[in-house]
């Protein structure tokens, strides 16, 4: 099994800061790649390396063979890597389905002047693309709040409607940081559904970051422990859950 | 099919600019407005409704850029200006006292003047790819302070400060425009000519923003980080931005100093930009129809203060006074964009919304 991405060696620091000292992982075919940690352990940093925000100091990121490291933002979306964010990151203006026409952005191929002229490939492509929100809008059950500003959605929707942008991009690799923060329990169990959908329908691979371990434990093939941007454990959630290593980072040691 | 008019069979039909019945009559019933206009209306109030057409081209440029894209220009009145020149030179008396080369159809001199306007916007648009905000503002405002030396000094082309030049020539492929004849007074036609222009500026300008290009504006304008996530190129669309919009402040300035009879170069200054800046803001940001309304608006501000004159006898119409009408009218632009920014944020459009969505649910309150 070949590996989608391969995350190597990589150091981040801001000053004296070490966000991301020396973590290497990678995720394979179809895999849910699980990255879990205390508040403040560089999950959402590792994130923003991949996704161009971050540059880190050292390290390399191959993505299905092509080295991340330096290329800008939005060339990595076009290369198929897509994420949703910690706290909502939608267009609030927008209505929902403009938000997922956003996520088709790269798929879309005219110019400023077909734009203008609104014909031929401008239009025709327009709607073969929204056609295609329109299957993600259906696959994440999105009917109702097609038109409405995203801004004024319940927040468990707006996650949705976060996670309908990223699969939008049509992407080879899913980041989902945090999917469920903040949800009850219905909407968790909703979400869990989305993405083992995701995993079974579409087979796409997911590095998924959470607090929620009910979750990671049941969808995880794997999990990732980073405490103080430093590796504890990778390993099946089995081995983790038991790991002395994990158990000293959340719960702390007793002299 | 015919007592469900939002049901739609087709994406073409849902995505179209008239979707709606209301949509379709309402424009319906401003082209016919628009059409009765001149035989109703003298020619002194067509001529000013001709100057609000070209103006609103101005405004929608400035909407698109600070509307859409999020990115504050104060360096509108500058590329006005250098529209408004490049299409003066080109039309001008090769003879005069001031450069010209004798081009006077206006098919040529205004794409030109859009042109070097465009190229201009592509030259300050780096700024704006690395600045946001207040900054990208001061930096804009600069570039009006340094235009505003240029139009001054150069002479050969402005005619210099106080002294100014003629603007170009309303010359449609070898027909006058601007002289009266059997179709019509030059004011009449001079109207026509601005409406039709105005109808495929704003045709342009709507079909631009529901584009992947006005959502990729929108975008950076809300969140620049995570349009630049899902694959939106950052400094690629600023730089379209400013592009488009120069091109249409390039335009405006082209068409509305014809009308104006007479170029002053000192005109182009942070005063005008502010004005455009009001337009966007109390038409309603994010809207082409928004920049529409407030262009007209703020253009007819003066004449229709000027008509209310005879309520308030303690205002003097000579400058020398206190207060007089010139005062008033500054005073009433900024109490206008303060009110609207308190209370309708999102200008005339917002009040349009309002009382749309009481329309629509009437007789239930929402």
């Amino acid at each position: 099994m070949s590996n989608v991405l391969e995350f190597h060696d990589v150091r981040l620091a801001f000053a004296g800061v070490k966000a991301i000292d020396g973590v290497s992982f990678e995720v394979g075919e179809k895999e849910l790649f699980a990255i879990i940690g205390p508040n403040g352990a560089g999950k959402t940093s590792i994130f923003n390396v991949l996704s161009g925000v971050y540059r880190p100091q050292t390290g390399r990121v191959t993505f299905n063979g092509v080295d991340l490291i330096g290329k800008r933002p939005h060339r990595i979306a076009e290369l198929g890597l897509a994420r949703t964010f910690q706290n909502v990151e939608l267009f609030s203006n927008l209505t929902v389905l403009e938000n997922l026409m956003l996520g088709r952005h790269h798929h879309l191929h005219y110019g400023s002047l077909a734009a203008i002229a609104w014909w031929g490939r401008a239009k025709r492509q327009e709607i073969e693309n929204r056609q295609r929100v329109e299957e993600i809008v259906d696959f994440l059950e999105l009917e109702q709040w097609r038109k409405v500003p995203v801004g004024l959605l319940p927040y468990g929707v707006q996650k949705r409607v976060e996670l309908g942008r990223a699969l939008a991009m049509e992407p080879k690799l899913l980041l989902l940081d945090e999917p469920v923060a903040g949800m009850n329990l219905e909407e968790t169990e909703d979400m869990a559904r989305y993405i083992l959908d995701i995993r079974d329908e579409l087979h796409l691979p997911m590095i998924l970051v959470e607090h929620d371990m009910g979750l990671v434990m049941d969808l995880a093939d794997r999990v990732m422990v980073v405490d103080f941007g430093q590796p504890v454990a990778t390993g099946i959630p089995a081995d983790i859950q038991h790991h002395p290593e994990v158990i000293r980072a959340y719960l702390g040691v007793s002299n | 099919m015919k007592n469900r008019p939002l049901l739609y069979t087709s994406y073409a039909g849902e995505m179209g600019l008239l979707n709606t019945r209301a949509k379709q009559l309402s424009v319906g019933l401003m082209i016919l407005v628009a059409l009765v206009l001149p035989f109703v209306l003298d020619d002194q109030w067509l001529s000013l409704l001709a100057i609000c057409a070209a103006t609103a081209i101005g405004a929608i440029g400035l909407g698109l850029v600070t509307g859409y894209a999020g990115q504050v220009s104060l360096g509108h009145a500058f590329f006005i200006g250098i529209g408004t020149f490049t299409a003066a030179v080109l039309s001008g008396d090769p003879n005069g006292r001031t450069l010209g080369f004798g081009i006077t159809n206006m098919l040529i001199w205004l794409p030109a003047a859009g042109l070097v306007a465009l190229v201009a916007g592509i030259i300050v648009a780096p700024l704006a790819t690395r600045l946001r905000g207040l900054y990208l503002a001061i930096v804009t405002l600069g570039l009006v302070v340094i235009g505003e030396h240029i139009f001054a000094e150069w002479s050969d082309v402005t005619g210099g400060l106080g002294v100014g030049r003629p603007p170009a020539t309303l010359d449609v492929a070898g027909y006058h425009v601007g002289v009266t004849d059997s179709v019509g007074t030059k004011d009449q036609k001079a109207y026509w000519l601005m409406l039709i222009l105005l109808v495929v500026f704003a045709l342009a300008a709507r079909n631009l923003a529901r584009s992947k290009v006005g959502r990729a504006f929108t975008a950076i304008r809300d969140r620049d980080i995570a349009a630049g996530v899902i694959g939106v190129n950052l400094p690629r669309y600023k730089t379209i931005a400013f592009a488009i919009s120069s091109f249409y402040a390039g335009c405006a300035g082209a068409l509305l100093y014809p009308l104006i009879g007479f170029i002053e170069p000192g005109s182009f200054n942070l005063g005008m930009s502010v004005l455009y800046v009001a337009m966007v803001l109390i038409g309603g940001a994010g809207t082409i129809s928004g920049a529409i309304a407030g262009a007209f608006f703020i253009t007819l501000l003066p004449t229709l203060t000027r008509q209310l004159m005879p309520l308030l006898p303690f205002i003097s119409e000579s400058s020398d006074r206190i207060p007089n009408l010139l005062q008033l009218q500054t005073i009433l632009y900024g109490v206008l964009i303060i009110g609207f920014l308190i209370f309708e944020p999102r200008g005339l459009f917002g009040i349009w919304i309002r009382i749309r969505s009481y329309w629509k649910s009437w007789p239930f309150s929402y």
